[in-house]
């Protein structure tokens, strides 16, 4: 667990070499509008789709909501008739924003428990078993990270379909159920870094491996295992180019793909800008609950390299 | 997820394989072919994965390439024909002048403005809560990036081109217009990333000694000279990695892409994933499409060989 907190809280603060207060605060004037940068669209999206649409040409530069409603929410969950929804300038076409969500957790959760549990055991085999052609294995696993995705999607896409599984939540999550390279390098650095002394007392009470692997190993990677599970779930939750290719039917497209649908359905001209950013809105919210809950976590493990 | 995932062989990160070889070998309570059985059981998943979805694939997209392919027929082998049209296919070289462009902007501009941030965290604000506000928009996805700069940016109602309206300046058409177009898809691709690629650097930043700092300083060496002899050099190698990465993900850009300008205007952002994207699906012309994801993964292939090779990106100064 203290593998994957960055060094940053072991209190390294340097003594302040120079004495110029006023270099401090041009650093902390440039974080500070770094930070504005980084975090104010978001709350533009969030008064944008609290406005009404029709408003915001004559509000473009209000701060606060123009003509605060919630008519943008009610179109991207379906609960406006087309009527109402053309007349406050949506397309009136019917869009489910719920089916979609469902599916992006289905698409993401299921992924994210099967490829971390699957590159969790082989983490295990290339860590604590020693066998014949190990490391030329692994390393035929790490390879695979330097192929481009787009490289892999074309002929993927080919098996998916002669399988009949386009369109279907199968198809959409098989490549990803297995493995990813990046989850057994996580794992396996975990893993080697771990004590084998209960490991051992174990093997010489006769445990076999399985049970090993069950009942010592995954409970002690406890906190790694969340680290990896949420990285990704976050990062299957905004795949778009898998997705664009095969879930293109209503039970299996995720929201990436249905917010590209809402777009390119807006009225041209003059698009329903509060609807498209109310559903954006929706799309990442689930992102940021879990970036409330566990924030840390996640900021901690950017720059895990495997080495500290 | 490949982008947030993605971290290149552990050949980058310094010490990982020598210390598996160290580390890896179980004591001596193991017999070596023992293990091979439970071993097997316990890669089987995995493998499965590796050969069916990564494996198989390469070898068929490589295959596929040498052929003529409309998804209804069989594919009929045309030997390098496909590679032949490319040459020639002036789709094709603006498709790659124009990802050179938008990888260019990112490289500059995302790195630049990442490592001068990592320096102010790593000097006035270390807090989690700061690094959690800049890594916020690098959660979202592309999408969802795309979307909210394409309203923020638009050119009638858009708040940046009110702003820039006060100041005086004419309205820009970031989506509409060809010069524009590129620069606006890496601009909303840095802001994206910035705060990622801050929180990586600052991350080595946080990893060279303090030592280091005091020696220089008891040496009477300046600030600006302990930056470029002692800080960029021990970076290196965080530096390459993210050099590696940028080059890399920026290369394969497509989502933003395709949600906002879908190629346009004109051919301004028909970047090259979008065009193998187009030909593949749009145009059902697998074989041709497959032929130039090969030339694409050539070309990050060769990008990261010679990063690897001249910028020596797996070896640190620290050891």
């Amino acid at each position: 667990m203290t593998t994957f907190t960055s060094p940053t809280n072991a209190g390294r603060r340097r003594p302040p070499s120079r004495p110029f207060n006023w270099r401090r605060a041009i650093a902390l004037t440039l974080l500070t509008l770094a930070i504005a940068v980084s975090i104010l669209p978001f709350y533009w999206v969030l008064r944008t789709a609290l406005s009404s649409n029709g408003s915001l040409a004559a509000n473009s530069a209000n701060l606060l909501p123009a003509d605060f409603n919630l008519g943008a929410f009610k179109r991207v969950f379906g609960l406006q008739s087309a009527s109402e929804a053309i007349a406050e300038g949506g397309s009136g076409a019917s869009i489910n924003f719920w089916q979609y969500l469902w599916n992006s957790l289905l698409f993401s959760g299921i992924t994210t428990a099967c490829a971390v549990f699957f590159s969790s055991m082989a983490a295990y085999a290339f860590s604590r078993l020693r066998w014949k052609g190990r490391d030329a294995v692994f390393s035929l696993f790490l390879a695979t990270m330097l192929v481009p995705p787009i490289f892999t999607a074309l002929p993927n896409f080919l098996l998916i379909k002669n399988l009949g599984l386009l369109n279907s939540m199968l198809g959409l999550v098989l490549p990803y159920l297995f493995m990813t390279p990046f989850a057994i390098f996580f794992m396996r650095q975990f893993f080697l870094n771990m004590s084998r002394e209960v490991e051992e007392a174990a093997m010489l009470d006769g445990a076999k491996h399985w049970r090993i692997f069950f009942q010592i190993i995954m409970p002690n990677a406890a906190a790694p295992i969340a680290t990896l599970a949420l990285l990704t779930f976050m990062g299957q939750w905004n795949e778009y180019f898998w997705p664009l290719l095969v879930g293109t039917s209503e039970e299996s497209r995720v929201l990436t793909v249905g917010l590209g649908v809402f777009k390119s359905q807006s009225p041209q001209g003059a698009p329903d800008w509060s609807g498209l950013m109310a559903a954006t809105l929706v799309s990442a919210t689930p992102v940021l609950i879990l970036f409330a809950i566990f924030g840390k976590r996640i900021v901690n493990s950017i720059g895990f390299n495997g080495t500290k | 997820m490949t982008t947030l995932t993605k971290k290149p062989d552990p050949g980058l990160s310094a010490r990982a394989p020598r210390k598996s070889r160290k580390r890896g070998k179980p004591s001596d309570g193991f017999r070596g072919i023992g293990d091979l059985k439970v071993a097997l059981f316990f890669i089987a998943p995995a493998m499965v994965g590796l050969i069916l979805f990564y494996l198989v694939p390469t070898i068929r997209g490589i295959y596929l390439s040498f052929t003529e392919y409309s998804i209804l027929g069989d594919p009929e082998w045309i030997g390098a024909r496909n590679y032949e049209r490319i040459a020639k296919d002036p789709l094709f070289w603006n498709a790659l002048g124009v990802t050179a462009e938008y990888v260019v902007i990112n490289i500059v501009l995302q790195t630049a403005l990442a490592l001068g941030l990592a320096i102010l965290m790593h000097r006035v604000a270390k807090s989690t809560l700061i690094r959690g506000a800049l890594l916020m928009p690098y959660l979202m996805a592309n999408v969802i990036a795309a979307l909210l700069w394409f309203w923020m940016l638009d050119y009638q109602i858009g708040i940046i081109n009110q702003i820039i309206e006060w100041t005086g300046l004419p309205r820009v058409a970031f989506f509409g217009s060809e010069q524009w177009a590129i620069p606006t898809q890496a601009l909303i691709n840095t802001w994206r990333h910035m705060g990622y690629t801050a929180l990586l650097i600052f991350a080595g930043l946080q990893a060279i000694p303090n030592s280091v700092y005091e020696a220089a300083s008891i040496d009477g060496s300046k600030a600006m000279n302990t930056f470029w002899r002692i800080t960029l050099p021990l970076l290196r190698p965080v530096l390459v990695l993210v050099l590696v990465v940028t080059v890399i993900g920026s290369f394969q850009v497509f989502d933003t892409v395709a949600v906002t300008t879908a190629g346009g205007p004109v051919n301004a952002t028909r970047v090259l994933q979008f065009y193998i994207y187009q030909r593949a699906f749009n145009e059902q012309d697998f074989g041709y499409g497959s032929a130039l994801a090969v030339i694409l993964f050539l070309i990050l292939a060769i990008v990261a060989f010679i990063q690897m090779k001249f910028l020596r990106g797996n070896q640190s100064d620290l050891d």
